[in-house]
């Protein structure tokens, strides 16, 4: 795969290269005192991501009628989705965060769908998208369970009922685990992702390199693997909502 | 692997912080208060439908309920006035009655009376009958001259045997 990292197209071998579709391409190259803040493929597609959200959440809710359209009705759908999730895993006080949760769920689905669109590009399929935003749940829900619960908050990492020299041991492996969670956080998703799209392209080389006989298997498959990236694509999102719910939760209530 | 190329960490971190914090004001400023708002309304607007079917249900059962009493009272005056009828028509026909009864009563004494008077009045005519015949009869058949006063005498003795 080294190899490949700045390879263009087809290095040599009549199959395209599937790492390929997720390389960075600077469109407008911006210099920010010395950053880096050049408009990539990867900004296109989260500002088309974040039209298309906004867009459809605002133009569907013109009418605002009180027997909704079908459009309508899919913005409700989504709105009593989240709404349902946090309140359900959080409680009522957790609603403060739901516009968050929301727009997480709602930026990540859109991503992960907008990357099923032939020649699109997905931006969840990259690590460090993935895990900015698995860095600010992370960062988020332990600032708000220091402000909650002050430096109490450390008793989460302390089971309850458990005699003292376990502690020495089990102290440590909370801790990790805490930790851990912005990385499985991050890599799910991007993992998922980048998976996906990879066994897609792979499959898809097979198609025009087997030609018109041989061809039909792999398409076959790629029909039904492009649903079930659909669901995947779809899964991802809720799962990243429901695990951000359940941080909170933890942050907000400490149950153990 | 293109996602691990450091070089291109800081554009992708830079424009999601940008178009993140951008969909977060949008959404939460503008669409989902609409939506909150839009289902907001609709769940007071069944509510208070509901409340309305409840009161206007309970108003029904109110008439229903006073509709019931009304026609129970109807029907107990009803029966009332047929029992006070009822009473005050016997009264009256016992009184007519008892009225009558002492009309018959006295006239049957009355009748009785007055045939007491012509009963008496015919045996004072047949003793006089009586005696005459007698007197007529002793005169024929012993040709002798009696005075009423033996006669009389002598056919209220026979009577009186008799």
């Amino acid at each position: 795969m080294a190899s490949t990292e700045h390879g263009g197209e087809q290095s040599g071998g009549s199959m395209p290269d599937p790492m390929h579709q997720f390389e960075i391409d600077r469109i407008i190259p911006i210099n920010f005192f010395g950053l880096d803040a050049s408009f990539t493929n990867s900004s296109k597609w989260m500002l088309i991501a974040l039209l298309v959200v906004a867009g459809f959440l605002i133009l569907s809710m013109r009418g605002r009628s009180l027997v909704p359209t079908r459009a309508q009705s899919v913005a409700e759908l989504a709105y009593e989705f989240i709404a349902n999730m946090v309140r359900d895993n959080v409680g009522t006080e957790g609603m403060k965060y739901f516009p968050f949760v929301f727009t997480l769920f709602m930026f990540i689905l859109a991503c992960n769908m907008l990357g099923m669109v032939p020649y699109s590009f997905t931006v969840t399929s990259h690590i460090i998208v993935t895990f900015g935003l698995a860095a600010v749940v992370f960062i988020g829900v332990t600032v708000i369970g220091f402000i909650r619960h002050g430096v109490g908050f450390l008793k989460f990492f302390v089971p309850s009922g458990v005699p003292a020299p376990m502690l020495a041991l089990l102290v440590p492996i909370e801790l990790i685990s805490y930790l851990t969670r912005p990385v499985s956080l991050s890599v799910r998703l991007f993992a998922n992702m980048m998976a996906g799209h990879t066994m897609l392209k792979v499959f898809g080389g097979f198609v025009v390199a087997l030609g018109f006989l041989g061809g039909w298997a792999p398409l076959a498959f790629m029909v039904a693997f492009t649903g079930l990236e659909v669901l995947v694509a779809f899964l991802q999102a809720y799962v990243f909502a429901v695990l951000t719910c359940i941080y909170l939760n933890d942050a907000m209530h400490m149950h153990h | 692997m293109p996602q691990l190329n450091p070089a291109d960490f800081a554009p992708q971190l830079i424009w999601l912080a940008i178009i993140f914090i951008g969909l977060y004001f949008l959404l939460s400023r503008v669409a989902l208060p609409r939506i909150g708002e839009v289902i907001e309304e609709r769940r007071d607007r069944i509510q208070r439908d509901l409340d309305e079917a409840e009161r206007l249900k309970t108003e029904t059962e109110k008439a229903i309920a006073s509709y019931e009493q009304a026609l129970a009272e109807a029907r107990g005056r009803a029966h009332n006035i047929a029992q006070e009828t009822r009473e005050k028509l016997s009264a009256e026909v016992a009184r007519e009655r008892t009225d009558v009864d002492k009309n018959i009563a006295e006239q049957t004494a009355a009748a009785e009376e007055r045939i007491a008077i012509a009963k008496s009045a015919a045996l004072l005519q047949v003793n006089e009958i009586a005696v005459e015949t007698t007197e007529t009869i002793v005169n024929e058949l012993i040709g002798a001259t009696t005075t009423g006063d033996e006669v009389a005498a002598a056919v209220s003795r026979a009577s009186a045997n008799t």
